[in-house]
């Protein structure tokens, strides 16, 4: 009797792990620069071309960087939350803008809102590359050294801010 | 009205399917006549119902009803009409019609070509079969009803996706899930014997024309889906271990086994509770693949749009169904009696052993499919695994199998001994291995792979040809003619095994040509240059713009010379197509039986110039051609006239061993 | 373009020396590693795509980004490793042998070896339940007679 039970057995083993499967998201690349400091850029600034903006002069603060495009709609989703996130004034968001044009960004913050206290611009994707960024918008929470603290990826809901990003970025600037 | 009508019939589908479960399962159990002869006349109502639901929707695809929800998401009106019928399966909602309508033929065609079956038999293969359609039909009816409407209507449709307007989609679908659906019946058999307690060799003659009709339809269907993705795609490959590739794959595998399995239950009375377990399995295999594909547990370019509810649904079903019938074989397959004895080198290990190397091979397989899922679910990262993966060890399991296809047909039932068959197969090694270590030289390169490969082929083949001749001369010896005049006695079963084995060969051969002797060139033309791809010459005449039904294309004029003949032109397209705005490339492909010339349009680099891919592709076609010769030789085994019932008085037995060997 | 002046053109080419198109690839040998490096590497914003095989925006910066690292000498380790630092072990169609995945290496050999064992067990375990013996001579009539042609009702 024993022996005939396997294929049974088996099958429900099978069935819890598609079961937790259910729930998983199997298109979603977790980032593994979690706890690693920030790859380094030197990219020039949207606002004004002429000056740079380095990871470096960043540190000593906590600080958002958002990796957002004016050809990407769910930005345009995350966009109000950015801009509350922003006139709250708790972190400040540097924005990289990737893969897209001086005019178009630039239109596109004079549509919406510029929730940003800096924005660095990506044209060819290179930064983006170096961060594991792989699809618009994604943000990174960064603290005072430097260190990739946390990434979210997709545009910013609710629930992700106040369960998970706020309560980090308060804890990492006490 | 016409939706309405067929959401109506489905649900009347679904009471009858009822009916067809309760009364003939409950009849069996009881003896009671009257309510097993309920499962015939339900089974052919079930399809009635079934094929009228069918027909509504696809009536409504053709007429472009775009106030039915499934018609505007998936149609179009300018589409042409035979892929606006082709939309009817080309969802998710409208899949799961094509499963059941399926499913409602098979049952029809069991109720009409079981008269030779007990009645108790017959009730209990069609109630099972009907316990699956009230699975998919409330699954249908309660989470993905094709017939809901839009209201108010859409304007138009959003079009069916480009890569699904090809004649591909009018057949690869329907063919697989003829296959799919047609190993319900080998389960309902295991199942109705498992209830019945009646297993034994005249069970296993009564199930395995179905079970190998099934086969064949899956054979045929992976095959065409693999063509398919060849010529539609644009970069010449033909399998992608994509997880929905591999859900139909890992039935076909255990597929196999099983028709094999059925031949030792069917001659020897062997094998009898592993033959249900495996029938067991590759149907819950075939209900395995529906779960992945729908569910949204795995990335596939196959993939339906999923939502959780219907992933959770096909889940219950999953284990309500298989959970139930590997219960039952727990419970009951411990006394199903063994057959005869047998020795260690027998034709009864040999099939034993092509079974454990595809099962192993299904396992892999589904290891490899589910190992992403498994780590991410125990939180242990997240990996991919692909085709370097599949490929890797897919082939160490499958090249001992192949060897022994050479030999399980000339083993002895019962006793054989390794000596005799050496003996006997000695020609068949030499011709092998002399052929296979020189015809790579003679093809221009020679690596061990391909060697190798060729090896197996040529054994394959030899061995098979070795195995007639054989039998032949056996003949011959006891009835005096030549023994080429014994061809027509040999039974149909045998032919169809030799054909399938030789189609096993094919493929290998086309795998292996292919895959050492291709060559390409990623080229920038501007009209009137030409580059030399595998002998030929290939020149770019010219392009046109050309306006389709639904699309707008650039297509390019290129001519092919061998030498200082043109042997042809080809028109590779670049297409637009006008409502999803889909640039989608249509290779132009010369098909040959040596081999086909693959060209097709990348992107255009501006002035007039364009990327173009031109690719010489030795023998490639015999890969699908060497499995819908397998689908041939599993026909020709239905066909013989053993399974056929307007047998009358046995004929005359000859008295020589190999007639009887049939 | 219309048909007549491409006609026209294509006559005038074959009257002239033909062209031999020049290769798309600036460096035919290094684009052939490009290609197979890259068919190992998953498109991450595909559905299952590798990014040789995908048009997507993304898989075109990362072909870009192996093809720079193989022009300038690294090895196609380096490169491996370049990519799952930055996307993890997901970006590797290839799976890496380590730990988490030794069953997944492992494990058709081992399924083969249990698969092969049991088959042993089963195979033993029935030379000692099958019970062959000769037939009794009624039992020899009767195969006889069935075998001769003449059927008999089934109890």
């Amino acid at each position: 009797m024993n022996r005939f039970l396997i294929p049974l057995v088996a099958f429900l083993v099978l069935v819890v792990f598609l079961a937790i499967g259910l729930s998983l998201d199997p298109r979603e690349v977790p980032s593994p620069l979690i706890d690693k400091p920030a790859p380094g850029f030197r990219l020039a600034q949207l606002r004004d071309s002429g000056k740079t903006l380095a990871v470096e002069e960043l540190r000593g603060q906590v600080w958002l960087l958002n990796v957002w495009a004016s050809w990407c709609a769910p930005c345009l989703e995350e966009h109000p939350r950015l801009l509350e996130l922003s006139q709250a004034r708790t972190v400040p968001i540097v924005g990289l803008n990737y893969k897209d044009s001086r005019d178009a960004a630039l239109k596109w913050l004079a549509k919406h809102g510029d929730p940003y206290s800096t924005i660095v611009t990506d044209p060819d994707g290179r930064v983006g590359i170096e961060y594991g960024v792989y699809g618009v918008p994604e943000t990174f929470v960064i603290d005072r050294h430097g260190i990739i603290r946390y990434k979210h990826i997709g545009p910013l809901t609710a629930e992700a801010l106040q369960g998970a990003i706020l309560p980090l970025v308060r804890r990492l600037q006490t | 009205m016409t939706p309405e009508l067929g959401h109506f019939s489905l649900i009347v589908a679904l009471t009858i399917a009822c009916l067809q479960a309760g009364l003939p399962l409950a009849g069996a159990a009881r003896g009671n006549v009257a309510w097993m002869q309920v499962a015939r006349p339900a089974a052919q109502a079930q399809f009635l119902l079934v094929a009228l639901a069918f027909g509504c929707l696809a009536w409504s695809f053709v007429n472009n009803d775009f106030s039915v929800l499934n018609v505007a998401s998936n149609s179009n009106s300018s589409l042409p009409w035979y892929y606006r019928l082709a939309a009817t399966w080309g969802s998710h909602e409208g899949s799961l019609l094509l499963w059941v309508l399926m499913l409602s033929g098979w049952m029809c065609a069991v109720s009409l070509a079981s008269r030779h079956l007990p009645l108790a038999m017959v009730a209990r293969i069609l109630g099972v079969m009907a316990l699956i359609s009230i699975g998919f039909l409330l699954f249908m009816l309660l989470t993905s009803n094709p017939f809901e409407r839009l209201l108010p209507p859409a304007p138009d449709g959003r079009d069916l996706n480009p890569l699904l307007q090809d004649p591909g989609m009018v057949i690869h679908p329907p063919m697989l899930y003829m296959g799919y659906v047609g190993f319900s019946v080998a389960f309902a058999f295991s199942i109705a014997a498992l209830l019945g307690g009646q297993l034994d060799a005249t069970w296993a003659r009564w199930s395995r024309p179905w079970t190998t009709m099934a086969w064949v339809f899956l054979t045929v269907g992976i095959a065409l889906g693999s063509w398919w993705a060849y010529y539609e795609l644009g970069w010449g490959g033909w399998w992608f271990w994509d997880p929905v590739e591999n859900a139909s794959f890992m039935p076909w595998l255990t597929g196999t086994a099983l028709i094999h399995s059925l031949a030792v239950t069917e001659k020897r009375g062997g094998f009898r509770a592993w033959t249900v377990l495996l029938a067991i399995i590759t149907f819950s295999l075939s209900l395995l693949g529906t779960f992945l594909v729908r569910s949204g547990v795995l990335t596939s370019v196959h993939a339906f749009a999923t939502d959780p509810a219907r992933g959770i649904f096909i889940l219950v079903f999953l284990v309500l169904v298989i959970g139930a019938s590997l219960s039952l074989f727990a419970w009951r397959a411990p006394r199903v009696g063994l057959g005869g004895q047998f020795g260690l080198v027998s034709r009864e290990s040999a099939l034993l052993a092509n079974n454990v190397l595809l099962l192993v091979a299904a396992a892999t397989v589904m290891l490899g499919t589910l190992y992403p899922l498994f780590l991410d679910a125990l939180n242990l990262g997240k990996i991919s695994v692909g085709p370097p993966y599949f490929e890797a060890v897919f082939v160490p399991l499958m090249a001992p199998a192949v060897f022994l296809m050479g030999i399980g047909p000339l083993a002895k039932w019962k006793q054989a001994t390794l000596p005799e068959l050496a003996v006997r197969l000695r020609w068949a090694l030499a011709v092998a291995l002399v052929t296979a270590a020189l015809l790579p030289l003679t093809l221009g390169k020679w690596t061990p792979m391909i060697a190798f490969g060729l090896l197996l082929a040529l054994w394959l083949t030899a061995s098979g040809v070795a195995n007639l001749w054989e039998r032949l001369t056996q003949l011959s010896m006891a009835g005096g003619a030549a023994p080429l005049s014994y061809l027509k006695q040999l039974p149909r079963g045998y032919y169809g095994m030799l054909l399938a084995h030789f189609g096993v060969a094919v493929f290998v051969t086309g795998v292996t040509l292919v895959r050492g002797y291709e060559t390409e060139k990623d080229v920038r033309m501007v009209t009137g240059d030409s580059v030399e791809v595998g002998g030929y010459r290939f020149r770019l005449d010219g392009l046109v713009g050309v306006k389709g039904p639904n699309y707008d294309a650039t297509r390019g004029i290129v001519g092919v010379f061998k030498g200082e003949r043109r042997t042809g032109t080809m028109q590779p397209e670049k297409r637009i197509y006008h409502v999803q705005q889909m640039p989608m490339t249509e290779a132009a492909i010369d098909t040959g039986f040596t081999r086909d010339l693959y060209v097709s349009l990348g992107e255009p680099l501006g002035g007039g110039a364009w990327v173009v891919r031109v690719y010489h592709k030795p023998f490639v076609d015999w890969i699908w051609g060497g499995a819908f010769l397998m689908g041939l030789g599993g026909i020709l085994a239905v066909s013989d006239r053993r399974y056929r019932l307007a047998r009358r008085a046995a004929q005359a037995i000859p008295a020589a061993a190999g007639a009887a060997r049939a | 373009m219309k048909l007549l002046p491409a006609l026209i053109l294509a006559m005038s080419a074959m009257l002239t020396e033909a062209a031999d198109a020049p290769p798309v690839a600036e460096d035919p040998v290094l684009e052939k590693r490009v290609i197979r490096l890259a068919s190992e590497l998953r498109c991450l914003v595909c559905q299952n795509q590798s990014i040789a095989d995908s048009n997507a925006d993304l898989a075109a910066d990362l072909r870009r980004q192996v093809r720079e690292m193989l022009k300038a000498g690294k090895t196609e380790e380096e490169v491996r490793a370049f990519m799952v630092q930055r996307y993890g072990d997901f970006v590797l169609y290839n799976p890496p042998v380590k730990t988490a995945t030794a069953l997944l290496w492992a494990g058709p050999f081992v399924l083969l070896v249990v698969a092969v064992a049991a088959l042993f067990l089963a195979l033993m375990r029935r030379r000692a339940q099958i019970d062959e013996r000769e037939l009794t001579p009624e039992e020899r009539e009767r195969a006889r007679t069935l075998l001769a042609g003449g059927g008999e009702k089934r109890p």
